[in-house]
């Protein structure tokens, strides 16, 4: 395919290959960003809790949590650059006996060890005048006000737009299955016969960067899924916080938390159960129960009849529990970044700066491009702007007047953003844009997204898809199938 | 022949037993007025149904027009005519009541538009 | 900003926004609809099966053709009808009312009103709600986006589908499903009793020898790009008999699980809403907690029968109406659902003038009564012939007939079934 020799391809197109795109775009090299599946973000970065995290559970020993605390500071820039849904809500860590607070001072001195902005330690009476939807029976607690939460995806939309704005190319569906080196580095192969040549290669392929090694003969190491189901609650429920809501952590995980989307909506999980499968992302009706109990005993207004979704993502797991992000001791030219589990999404921005040293130190020469441009279009929002602004928008752009999912108020002119954007199935417009994510989750919008959908690319509706590969929608249409209803009448 | 049924003239919905007593006499039981005998009778002799479906248009506001029975047509002529009509493809503009297909299988039912649509 | 005065805007231009707007209009105020879609008739647009107006019209007519007649009514009225837009906010001070509107022609509109009538429908629960665990593939409609498909674009969402739910709207989609060439594997019921109309368990299951699983529910779902099969469990008292559960093949998954009244807007404004219904709580005059703004049909609960969101709409329409004209209403009092009854709407009932009241009762009952109590002493019994909580249930009290009001007592109106 390609005959031009690309300096790096970066083999993943989740958080952090993305970011790391986007870091080596401001040089000047050629960058391949390669991704098995048809879109962006379609791994473990699209379904997470979307926390930029305080820097406190974890001690400084650990990669993660000093890449945890540089990367959770340089959101705010990456924010005005990429205008992506971020806030700065703060994080808070409920406990609820005395045991329970003697592990919050071990968290408030990793906080401090880490050198986490803004971290104290509360009281009882300090903790419920920050939130008062706590639950009475708190005693104490932690406040990290550094923490925030973020859309993740649209996050890393962002962070590719951004990318492919400043020369990097992205090839999806690009499932990487062989590779050889050669005279100018390495011969990269996808499944299905493509071809492209890269100097150097960066491993980012979150649950699968194992089985990327191995195609590689490098390092051998094993990532064990991690499942962790959330359940989302409608926009109006009363439980909603103005906090992250953490319960003190045991040795396995986090906890589950209670979480004030961005966007408005609440968010409870994750649970974490180890798995073999890196593809089964099914919930249970057990775990279900088991979240809503543990999320109400920390804010008990929290009601079943809220939920709106669920959905699981896998954390990609070392057995070591630390990041693993090194030039690789076994093959040239070749870059490891694996076990990016949580606070991966936090890290990522320290990550991406982390391997550009790796790659220089490597021996790639990087030099600033003069015409690299680190800010991309702010697409305006229906959802969030006034009656005036909408009504200007609307005379610069009808399709702003056209209110698509109503559950997101999203309008028809964004669902087009989301596809020239190459936002093709279902659920990449779900991602960019939130429709089909509200309440009625698709119920009102999925045939008028069908039609845009259509109209835009010139599709046929059987090849519109929920997510790429397999995932029809539509097959037929009436007078495709014979009928024979009554079966033969006697 | 023997067919058990319900009967759905009202919403009590009793469970009938329509079966011939002899070659031309129809015997129901179960029924609870005399309502059922009269729809176990029919549902023996000649079960019948009204039909509701869409046709193919080229309207720009809708993709397909729907269309109804003006009675009910036996159960056994449904499915050939359920085919027949998917086949079909209608020019705008149709107006509501409209006739669509005169007298199905001479049943003396026609086949009508439900809705107008003008473009 | 286009601005806009106005007595009232009508949200939503289904048949429950049609009666009311032109029941307005019939008494010399302005009115304005506005419609998120490119038509009038809501719902019914997509419900081309016949069982429509039997009630209101006497005869038995297909959704669109219900509609189409409220729609020639409204298009030779004054009213004014804005298509294509969605109402976006409704902003009240005490002494203002503002909407506002949001289309491609007329940009942001901003209404000036004096009283608001919500008319903007439900929506569908779906695997959400419900909560069924498995993957997340592609083939999983609610019955109503199939219907929409299939009905209004031509669309088969599936060949080989499995129904959730066995209410009216899952029993006609199993019916429509067939009807295209699709074949309906099942149909699962939650309940020990079937959800729907005795008539369309015949007509839309019977007739295609359709299983009906009573007492059963989706366990699991599998597949990973598109469904591939379900998994189905069967309830002993209401418990969950895992060893016995059984897989169905399928591609696709209809659930029809139930509609939840769309109150986001009325909830932004601080509108109570009633936790049984999940519309507005109203009074007699179906007039929410909030001066000038009104709800009826599926907005305030949701109904089953056309003719009865219509009926309830006319009459909402007068009460605005009243309202405009400055009508001081009659005292009121509460009104509660006493046994076996599930909701009663409206709220609240005025003794000296006429009430009409809808409800669902929570029992499977052939011979029922209805008892009507003010302060523990009966006012009025009534005979039902058969009771089930898909159907609604609708009586009146005319004004006078409660005659022990007393200071003394708190005068709630009490509705049993037994
Ligand atoms: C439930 C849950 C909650 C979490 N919450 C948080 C949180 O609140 N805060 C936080 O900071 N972090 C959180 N995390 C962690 C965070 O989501 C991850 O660290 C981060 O998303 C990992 O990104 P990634 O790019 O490494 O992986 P991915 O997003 O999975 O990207 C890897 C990409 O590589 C592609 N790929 C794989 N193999 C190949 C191949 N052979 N060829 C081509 N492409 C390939 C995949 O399709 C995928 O798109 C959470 C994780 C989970 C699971
Ligand atoms: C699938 C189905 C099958 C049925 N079958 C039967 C039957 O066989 N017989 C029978 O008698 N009844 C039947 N019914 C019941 C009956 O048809 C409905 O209850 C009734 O039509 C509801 O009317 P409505 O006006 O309250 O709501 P809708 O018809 O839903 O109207 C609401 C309108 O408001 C609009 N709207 C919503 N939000 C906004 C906004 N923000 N701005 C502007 N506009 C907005 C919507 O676009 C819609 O047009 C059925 C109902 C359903 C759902
Ligand atoms: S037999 Fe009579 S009572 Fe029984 S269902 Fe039929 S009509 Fe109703």
């Amino acid at each position: 395919m390609s005959k031009e020799i690309f300096d790096v391809a970066i083999i993943g197109a989740g958080v952090v290959g993305s970011a790391i795109a986007r870091k080596l775009s401001s040089y000047n090299l050629k960058v391949a960003l390669l991704e098995k599946e048809c879109d962006v973000s379609f791994g473990v970065s699209k379904a997470n809790s979307g926390i930029i995290h305080g820097g406190f559970h974890h001690g400084s020993e650990y990669l993660k949590s000093k890449l945890e605390v540089q990367g959770n500071r340089m959101f705010d820039r990456l924010e005005q650059e990429l205008h992506f849904p971020f806030r700065r809500c703060g994080i808070m860590v409920a406990a609820f006996s005395v045991e329970e607070m003697k592990t919050v001072e071990q968290l408030y001195m990793n906080g401090v060890n880490n050198k986490a902005v803004g971290i104290e330690m509360c009281n009882r009476s300090r903790m419920l005048s920050l939130e008062p939807k706590l639950n009475d029976d708190v005693v104490g607690g932690l406040y990290a006000p550094a923490g925030g939460i973020i859309e993740p995806y649209r996050f890393v939309f962002s962070l590719v737009e951004s990318a492919l704005k400043n020369g990097v190319k992205l090839f999806t569906e690009f499932k990487v299955t062989s590779a050889e080196h050669n005279s100018n580095g390495y011969g990269i192969v996808s499944e299905d016969g493509k071809k492209i040549e890269s100097r150097w290669v960066v491993n980012a392929s979150g649950l699968f960067a194992d089985e990327v090694s191995g195609i590689f003969n490098a390092e051998e190491f094993k990532i064990t899924p991690r499942k962790g189901e959330e359940f989302l609650l409608d926009r109006n429920s009363a439980a909603r916080t103005e906090h992250v809501i953490f319960p003190v952590p045991d040795h396995v995980s986090k906890g589950i938390l209670v979480i004030p989307t961005v966007e408005g909506t609440t968010m409870l999980g994750p649970t974490a159960i180890p798995q073999d499968s890196k593809e089964d992302v099914s919930t249970t009706a057990i775990n279900l129960k088991m979240v809503f109990s543990s999320a109400r005993r920390m804010v008990p207004s929290i009601s079943g009849r809220d939920i709106i979704t669920s959905f699981t993502g896998l954390r990609p797991v070392l057995e070591s529990g630390d990041f693993y992000i090194d030039v690789s001791a076994k093959q040239p030219n070749l870059i490891q970044v694996a076990g990016i589990q949580s606070p991966g999404l936090t890290a990522v921005p320290a990550i991406a700066e982390y391997v550009k040293d790796l790659l220089k130190k490597d021996g790639l020469v990087l030099t600033e491009k003069s015409s690299y441009d680190p800010t991309i279009d702010k697409l305006p929002r229906m959802r969030t702007i006034s009656p005036v602004e909408a009504d200007e928008l609307i005379k610069s752009d009808p399709a702003f007047g056209e209110i698509v999912c109503r559950c997101e108020s999203v309008s028809e002119a964004e669902i087009v953003a989301a596809v020239k954007n190459g936002h093709t199935t279902l659920d990449g417009i779900k991602f960019y844009t939130r429709a089909q994510m509200g309440r009625c989750q698709g119920g009102f919008c999925t045939d008028r997204i069908i039609k845009i959908i259509q109209r835009e690319t010139g599709l046929s509706y059987e090849d519109i898809t929920k997510r790429g590969k397999a995932s029809w929608i539509l097959e037929d249409k009436i007078g495709d199938l014979e009928v024979n209803s009554y079966g033969n009448m006697e | 022949m023997k067919k058990e049924m319900i009967c759905i003239s009202c919403p009590m919905g009793c469970r009938i037993t329509a079966e011939w007593e002899n070659d031309n006499d129809i015997k129901v039981t179960g029924n609870k007025c005399p309502r059922g005998i009269v729809y176990g009778r029919e549902e023996i002799l000649s079960p019948r149904r009204v039909v509701t479906a869409t046709i193919d248009i080229n309207s720009s506001s809708l993709g397909r027009i729907p269309v109804m029975t003006t009675g009910t047509v036996p159960k056994g002529i449904i499915d050939s005519l359920l085919n027949r009509i998917y086949k079909m493809h209608l020019e705008t503009p149709i107006a509501r009541d409209d006739i669509i297909m005169k007298n199905i299988d001479d049943t003396g039912i026609d086949l009508i538009a439900t809705r107008t649509v003008t473009t | 900003m286009k601005e806009i005065k106005v007595d009232t805007l009508v949200i939503g231009g289904g048949s429950a926004g049609m009666a009311a707007a032109l029941e307005i209009a019939e008494r010399g105020f302005s009115v304005t609809i506005a419609e998120r879609e490119n038509s009038m008739g809501g719902i019914l647009n997509q419900c081309i099966h016949n069982g429509f107006g039997l009630h209101h019209f006497k005869e038995e007519l297909s959704g669109p053709a219900y509609a189409e007649k409220f729609i020639d009514m409204v298009d030779s009225s004054k009213i004014k009808v804005f298509l294509d837009m969605t109402v976006m906010d409704i902003e009240q001070t005490t002494d203002d009312l503002t909407a506002y509107g949001l289309s491609r022609d007329n940009g942001m509109v901003k209404f000036s009103i004096k009283t608001v009538v919500f008319a903007n429908g439900c929506r569908e629960r779906n695997r959400g709600s419900i909560g069924t665990p498995g993957t997340r593939p592609s083939g999983i409609f609610t019955a109503g986006l199939a219907q929409r498909l299939v009905n209004m674009e031509g669309f088969i969402p599936g060949k080989e589908c499995v129904v959730v739910g066995s209410g009216d709207i899952g029993l006609i989609m199993a019916r429509r499903m067939t009807w295209i060439g699709s074949k309906v594997k099942a149909v699962i019921e939650i309940q020990p009793y079937p959800a729907g109309l005795t008539r369309n368990i015949v007509q839309c299951l019977n007739d295609f020898d359709i299983p009906l699983y009573l007492s059963h529910v989706v366990g699991e779902i599998h597949g990973r790009d598109r469904v591939e099969s379900i998994d189905v469990i069967p309830l002993e008292n209401g418990v969950e008999q895992k060893d016995k559960s059984f897989n169905i093949k399928c591609d696709s998954l209809l659930l029809a699980v139930g509609l939840v009244p769309d109150n986001e807007l009325a909830q932004k404004i601080g509108i109570t809403i009633n936790p049984e219904t999940n519309g507005p709580v109203v009074n007699r005059q179906l007039m929410t907690g909030q001066n000038g703004i009104f709800a009826c049909g599926n907005v305030l609960h949701v109904h089953d029968l056309v003719d009865f969101v219509t009926e309830e709409s006319e009459r909402c329409g007068r009460y605005v109406a009243d309202y405009l004209d400055n009508k001081k209403p009659a005292d009121q009092y509460k009104t509660t659902p006493g046994k076996n009854v599930k909701y009663l709407v409206p709220n609240y009932y005025s003794p000296k003038e006429d009430n009409k009241f809808y409800l669902r009762t929570m029992i499977v009952k052939n011979r029922a009564e209805l008892v009507v109590k003010v302060n523990g002493k009966e006012i009025t019994r009534k005979k039902l012939n058969h009771i089930q909580p898909s159907e609604m249930i609708s009586f009146s009290i005319p004004g006078g007939k409660v005659e022990n009001i007393s200071e003394l007592h708190n005068n709630i109106l009490e509705v049993q079934i037994v």
